[in-house]
């Protein structure tokens, strides 16, 4: 099939950037969006012009680096990274609009790749267990419950992709944020941190610049892991509950 | 993960000592747990006023009864009318905290999200794109409502002590029908959205509860909507008057 792409290129962070119109020739239903771009780049390097740049590491959908933004939804019409996201939820002689995440606090680097750190440092000021390291424990020394098991893999699932916060009216990472909270928080090996994750966490989402949440419900929508809109209100509860702890 | 383009430590040590309150006011959840009990204090207030204002179909003696009643009441322990003025002195703390953080984060929010997609996707249903707006409108609606039927500056009739004939004089005025009909639908999308966001933020939410919280504020905002116009109505076709 044929396309009409309009894609955001912008050099470097601090230029400006414009939608720019390509075309392009026989994509195969069965390609990939990434594949696609990749033909589209090919193009433009056998043209003498600059590929456009976009992120992409595992291209299995467990990495959460091929953030884009398609269509004006956060990795496109399906409910799944863009590198699975195939071409053939599209049709012969569609434009299609390509954009990076939008959101201050991840700011644009060039063209469709901006820069996640913000995500690493809520993650490092508390989005883990303390623990001796070395030879592994022994399996059977902490009992998990079957329920928090599965609530800790599930929210475990998170790939820090940032669809929540690209998709969310106020740049919030608040599902993000929840996600890793709800999993270390759920297991008896998260419970001495407790108290100090969900405030520290919660303080560097704030200070890093992303909004608040008004409960639109867009990042669960967009959410490729399908962690779910309720995740919030238990970090919500685990916050209220440090702060009356006095953590 | 990505590119660190700022240096940053990730360890938290500025965790500086500071009271409960003043923590809870410095977070976006802080300031959100703000606007749930703000809310919801003016919310249990909204349902009482709504069920008192419908004495209006008793007749002027029961609706100027209740009135009076409501000046009497908390008798002999209260003073004649410190039960109203302690009411209004917690509503004011609602409105005035509700409004603060409102818009405070109002503020982080737009500056959180500075560019806009030029591809413009699905939108959030009416209720929640109109939370900041209906605020305002209700905001207004507040003090022209105050000076309509509590002081009576801008009542065709303005007799204090007689609400019963003051509820007359406005729904007797096309202007007066307009504003309270305006400003009950706001209440209503702005109950609607607000319930379950304040059920959310106040740690309620989960994902069995999710759909029933969503159901009880629908209701209410139906019941709030409907029993609050149901007094206009009431003047208008003739029923009260
Ligand atoms: C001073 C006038 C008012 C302003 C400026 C205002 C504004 C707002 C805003 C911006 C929100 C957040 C919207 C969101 O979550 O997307 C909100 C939420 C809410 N409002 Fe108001 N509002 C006002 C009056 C009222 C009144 C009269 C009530 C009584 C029913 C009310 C009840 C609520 C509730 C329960 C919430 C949910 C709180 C939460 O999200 O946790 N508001 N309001
Ligand atoms: S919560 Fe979902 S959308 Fe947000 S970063 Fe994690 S996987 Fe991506
Ligand atoms: S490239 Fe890894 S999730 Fe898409």
């Amino acid at each position: 099939m044929n396309l009409t792409l309009r894609i955001w290129r912008q050099q470097g962070p601090d230029t400006d950037g414009t939608m720019t119109t390509y075309e392009v020739a026989d994509i195969s239903p069965d390609m990939s969006f990434l594949e696609m771009l990749d033909t589209l780049n090919e193009e433009l390097i056998l043209r003498g012009e600059e590929p456009v740049a976009f992120d992409h590491d595992c291209r299995e959908g467990i990495c959460g680096a091929c953030g884009m933004v398609i269509n004006g939804q956060a990795h496109g019409p399906e409910r799944t990274t863009t590198c699975q996201l195939h071409m053939r939820h599209f049709s012969d002689g569609d434009t299609i609009d390509i954009e990076p995440w939008r959101a201050a606090a991840f700011p644009v680097v060039k063209d469709l790749v901006v820069d996640r750190s913000a995500f690493d440092r809520i993650i490092g000021s508390g989005g883990y267990v303390t623990a001796p390291t070395g030879s592994a424990p022994e399996a059977h020394a902490t009992p998990v419950p079957k329920a928090a098991a599965d609530t800790a893999f599930e929210h475990a699932e998170c790939i820090g992709c940032g669809a929540c916060v690209a998709a969310c009216p106020n740049g919030s990472a608040m599902l993000f944020t929840s996600a890793k909270i709800v999993h270390l928080n759920s297991l008896p090996q998260g419970g001495p941190e407790r108290e100090s994750r969900v405030l520290d966490m919660v303080a560097t989402m704030d200070d890093e610049g992303f909004g608040g949440c008004t409960v639109t419900g867009e990042c669960a929508t967009a959410c490729p892991k399908g962690i779910p809109l309720s995740s919030i209100s238990t970090m919500n509860r685990e916050y209220l509950r440090a702060l009356r702890k006095g953590a | 993960m990505a590119l660190a383009t700022r240096p940053r430590t990730t360890t938290r040590t500025d965790r500086r000592p500071a009271g409960t309150a003043a923590r809870l006011w410095r977070s976006t959840i802080g300031k959100k747990t703000v606007m749930a009990v703000s809310g919801a204090i003016m919310l249990l207030y909204l349902i009482a006023h709504m069920i008192g204002n419908l004495k209006v179909f008793f007749g002027p003696d029961d609706m100027n009864g209740y009135a009076h009643w409501l000046r009497t009441l908390g008798e002999p322990v209260l003073h004649h009318e410190w039960f109203l003025w302690i009411l209004r002195v917690v509503l004011l703390a609602a409105v005035l905290a509700h409004g603060l953080a409102a818009w405070q984060l109002s503020r982080l929010d737009i500056a959180a999200r500075p560019v806009k997609y030029a591809h413009r996707g699905r939108r959030a249903s009416y209720a929640t794109r109109t939370m900041r707006w209906g605020g305002v409108i209700l905001a207004l609606f507040i003090v022209w409502h105050i000076l309509d039927l509590t002081t009576g500056t801008v009542n065709p009739n303005g007799e204090s002590g007689h609400p019963y004939e003051n509820i007359v004089a406005t729904f007797d005025t096309w202007y007066g029908n307009v504003i309270y009909a305006v400003a009950m639908i706001a209440v209503g999308l702005h109950v609607q959205h607000g319930f379950h966001s304040a059920a959310q933020t106040l740690g309620a939410g989960s994902r069995t509860r999710d759909r029933a919280l969503r159901a009880t504020g629908n209701g209410l905002a139906l019941v709030l909507t409907v029993g609050f116009l149901s007094v206009p109505f009431g003047v208008m076709t003739g029923i009260v008057k």
